[in-house]
């Protein structure tokens, strides 16, 4: 709760709207004990005071009352009529949407039949309507409103619904013997309910002003009791010449209103997960830089990662998601980049192109260089041109990475004209050779077809295809089988294998897989905690593993072949990396720690191309075995 | 003993109705399939997406109506899909181990909600209860008043275990239990499952498609394919030994170090199409032994060897 004001009041416009509305409510629940005159009384000797004469600070109407007491108790009123229609509202239209949605079916398509039916009508219509049928009166005004509003939030409220019903945890509920209502009543409602209150926020205002339009057509409340839109729809005749008896109510409608929108506002952008986790906040084309100390020299790599230090930086909190990570490839070379999820792995790859979403991403340190070129800070343009031209990237899941409303010909060709100015013809003929390179069966009809219209194994190739669009120098596959079938993967690697071959491709391969790791790369690093703790060649280090880490996460894996077994399991979790312990960062789950292990700065080291970050590895980089 | 039995368990999904004209024939999700689990078995069953798993759990538990078939759990048939009546006999693990935890509620609530519905125990009782069963997951106490985003998937998958024996199941349903874990977590999983199953004498049926796990952990294998039982066989033959030609292909696609690359099936194939099923046998258009015989009539699962079992006019030799 205290966190959600704190969200809340960082937005300065919602604060302001809350502080004004606050006021606004103060004086008038104080209304009743503050020394006002009778905000009935006639005067029509006094009529149409200015403000600020004797006796009446806004001056009187005209019939000669009061306006500041009239403004106050109409005031009252007002808000009274909104909240109460919008509650009402609220609760219908909840318990409709929630009903609809939770059911589906038949009863979802009646019940959302009769909703639309109610939308079709325009609403101040159908406002006049229940209130021709009903008379008028401030508290058929009311009916009138919330009536107007239930489908908004029935609509609203079934679509979350509908997304929730089918979520797992209402089906545990359903095996734990749980009945309909109690399921809509203590599984559904809790999670519907931030959505009630954005709607309802976000809605008060406009029930106001809608009460106020009837009031001001006299349909709403009856002479001499004010409301606002009363007092409007009275002081409409002197408009002219006493503009005064019109602009009090009607300013006062305008900060009821803007406050309540802009506080409602926040308080949707502060309760909305989505919102909350700053998709509003639109990051940045490159990532932050902000590098202290040396900026390593360059080498003869064709890419080469050189002591990359990445953070997230989140309130008071520096998440440390890569710490120090050095790592190259040469042309026609695959390195595998191996770890558990949290290791750092795919966010070292987001950073070779400046892809790491900023703010809260930020690159604090090292350099990523290119055939020598540092891309670290590099201006933007210069990596635009880079990105998908000569380092491409393949993405876990190819069905959130093409867009879904074009057609997968019309997103390769975009990603080759964005790199060279060819024709569409030229593109698209491109295009088409691209699905054949990854033997896309039929590529002149596939190359029209929408990425819903394949399986997953297509849409992952037409991810490969694009990687490969501008026949880059380096691919970085980010677990590109991860999401896939076995005889799917099978078919991926060894269509990435062969391109390899053809092409002399690059490719950097992070996975979490060490069967896949050790078909289809040359050599291996394996990262713990932001950090690599050994690298070498694939087969030696599955052979013999140096590390405990690497050891103990290979005995895990089950392999084919291997029969009924116990498998070996790694106690303990990897540690947040906002506070890694000194030393290894293994050390708490690793048996064989000891007090060195937990101080200090462990380096990488090994000989020749194998090198290790422990003190008492599992074999000396000989090849030998350590005695233990 | 049986624990659970399934006869000609088959589901088809309705199409829409159509503005004109009359629904089509309906996507047959699952195929008519017969098998059943032992007591203290563990069953595994494996396929691709799509191949019909996960609706076959979600009948086992009554979350699905069967469109026909029958469901015998320890020689007692139960006809309606209600997982209130299933709930005491059969429970689920689900795959996502977050999104099988209500945000709102604690962990309490949670675990303590079958208890509640199903047995109607009272509040020391359940207290009681609760304790026996985080002891035996490995959970501390003090986890009960929090709520699941505090968790790591392994330790939320563990909660959601818990739940499932907390209705003091005969059978449980595990769908890929252990698919959004890590590696180094899955097997602590995987052992604390093998751990329960031993102390509370449970029957399990183990879903996933990673041919690895589910060998180390199966005592039976069934291998579906298209919403059809294609073999059945001894955990430790049916991938050293398969008789059906989709069994092999799944054990040669699976990743192996030491295993040159190469892709077992060159033919750019897809899945049939579930909307309009291929006659005869579905794996026919992938299967480099099929014949004219495959493509017309399917074939039935037939004994082939000791306790093994095929559906294939043109079986593997062993």
């Amino acid at each position: 709760m205290i966190a959600f004001l704190k969200l809340l009041f960082r937005n300065r416009l919602a604060a302001a709207g809350a502080l004004v509305l606050t006021a606004i409510v103060l004086v008038v629940l104080l209304t009743p004990v503050l020394p006002l005159q009778n905000p009935d009384a006639t005067a029509t000797a006094d009529r149409f005071q200015k403000p600020f004469s004797q006796g009446h600070l806004l001056g009187t109407d005209h019939l000669g009352r009061d306006l500041l007491s009239r403004l106050l108790h109409g005031t009252r009123l007002s808000l009274a009529v909104g909240v109460a229609a919008a509650l009402i509202a609220a609760t219908i239209g909840s318990a409709i949407g929630i009903v609809a949605g939770y059911f589906g079916g038949r009863i979802d398509n009646v019940i959302m039949r009769g909703v639309d039916m109610l939308m079709a009508f325009p609403y101040i219509l159908l406002a006049l309507a229940i209130v021709a049928a009903l008379g008028p009166g401030l508290m058929n005004a009311l009916i009138a409103v919330a009536a107007v509003n239930v489908p908004f939030f029935a609509r609203n409220i079934r679509g979350v619904t509908v997304g929730l019903a089918g979520r797992e945890f209402i089906d545990a509920a359903r095996l734990a013997g749980m009945g309909h209502s109690r399921i809509i009543l203590t599984e559904l409602l809790p999670n519907v309910l931030p959505v009630i209150i954005i709607a309802m926020s976000t809605t008060v205002g406009w029930m106001i002003l809608e009460t106020a339009g009837l009031s001001f057509l006299g349909l709403g409340s009856q002479p001499p009791q004010a409301d606002l839109g009363s007092m409007l729809g009275e002081a409409r005749s002197a408009l002219i010449s006493h503009p005064h008896t019109s602009v009090v109510p009607g300013l006062m409608i305008f900060l009821i209103v803007m406050s309540i929108n802009l506080l409602g506002d926040g308080v949707r952008d502060a309760l909305d997960p989505r919102l909350k986790s700053g998709a509003l906040s639109r990051p940045r084309a490159t990532t932050l830089v902000d590098r202290k100390g040396d900026i390593p020299e360059r080498t003869d790599d064709l890419l080469a990662i050189q002591e990359l230090e990445t953070e997230f930086r989140v309130g008071r909190r520096t998440y440390r998601a890569v710490g120090g990570v050095t790592l190259s490839v040469r042309p026609g070379e695959c390195l595998g980049v191996i770890g558990e999820s949290g290791s750092g792995k795919s966010v070292t790859a987001l950073s070779v192109m400046g892809l790491v979403a900023s703010p809260p991403g930020v690159i604090a340190g090292g350099a990523v260089r290119f055939q020598g070129e540092d891309l670290v800070g590099a201006p933007y343009e210069t990596l635009r041109q880079k990105r998908g031209d000569r380092v491409a990237y393949i993405f876990q899941d190819p069905l959130s990475t093409l867009h879904p409303l074009y057609r997968v010909g019309r997103q390769l060709a975009e990603a080759i004209q964005s790199h060279h100015r060819i024709s569409d013809r030229q593109a698209r003929d491109r295009a088409i050779g691209l699905l054949r390179d990854v033997r896309i069966p039929n590529p002149e009809s596939r190359i029209d077809n929408y990425p819903h219209e394949m399986s997953g194994g297509m849409r992952q190739r037409v991810g490969i295809a694009m990687a490969l669009a501008n026949e880059p120098d380096v691919i970085i596959a980010d677990e590109p089988t991860t999401a896939l079938d076995v005889t799917v993967q099978a078919q991926i690697l060894s269509l990435l294998q062969d391109l390899r071959r053809d092409r002399g491709l690059a490719i950097i391969f992070i996975t979490h897989d060490f069967g896949v790791v050790g078909q289809l790369c040359d050599r291996l690093a394996v990262m713990y905690a932001g950090r690599i703790v050994e690298e070498g060649p694939t087969d030696d280090v599955l052979e013999s593993p140096a590390h405990p880490y690497t050891a103990r996460l290979i005995a895990c894996v089950p392999e084919l072949g291997g029969g009924r077994r116990e498998l070996a399991a790694i106690p303990g979790l990897p540690p947040v990396v906002d506070d890694l312990p000194p030393g290894c960062a293994f050390a708490p789950r690793c048996d064989k720690a000891q007090a060195a292990c937990r101080q200090g700065v462990i380096p990488l080291e090994g000989q020749d191309t194998r090198a290790v970050r422990c003190l008492y590895p599992e074999t000396d980089l000989s090849g030998k075995e350590v005695a233990r | 003993m049986t624990a659970l039995k399934v006869e000609n368990l088959a589901k088809t999904f309705a199409l829409k109705k159509p503005l004109f004209g009359a629904a089509g024939p309906g996507v047959r999700a699952v195929r008519p399939m017969s098998f059943s689990v032992e007591t203290g078995e563990t069953l595994g069953v494996v396929g691709e997406s799509g191949c019909g798993k996960s609706t076959l759990a979600r009948m086992l538990v009554g979350l699905l109506e069967p469109s026909e078939g029958v469901i015998e759990i320890e020689g007692r048939a139960l006809d309606t899909a209600d997982p209130a009546a299933f709930g005491r006999l059969i429970q689920y693990v689900f795959q996502d181990p977050q999104s099988s935890l209500n945000p709102r509620k604690t962990i309490r609530q949670v675990v303590e909600s079958p208890l509640r519905r199903l047995y109607r125990m009272s509040a020391s009782d359940r207290e009681k209860r609760i304790g026996e069963i985080f002891a035996s997951v490995n959970l501390r106490e003090d986890f009960l008043d929090r709520y699941p985003h505090e968790f790591s998937g392994g330790q939320a998958q563990r909660i959601g275990i818990a739940r499932a024996l907390a209705a003091d199941p005969r059978i449980i349903i595990l769908d890929e239990p252990v698919s959004a874990l890590d590696v180094s977590v899955q097997a602590q999983v995987l052992n604390l499952l093998a751990d329960l199953k031993a102390q509370f004498g449970l029957t399990y049926l183990f879903i996933t498609h990673d041919l690895a796990v589910v060998e180390a952990v199966s005592d039976r294998i069934v291998v579906l394919y298209f919403g059809a039982v294609v073999e059945i066989g001894k955990a430790e033959k049916i991938f050293s030994a398969p008789r059906h030609p989709y069994t092999r292909l799944l054990a040669e696609s699976a990743p192996k170090v030491g295993r040159a690359l190469e892709a077992p099936e060159q033919k750019d194939t897809e899945l049939p199409d579930p909307l309009n099923p291929p006659p005869g046998c579905a794996f026919a258009g992938r299967c480099p032994r099929a014949t004219a015989l495959c493509r017309e009539k399917d074939p039935p699962l037939e004994q082939m060897g000791e306790d093994q079992f095929a559906a294939c006019h043109h079986p593997l030799d062993t």
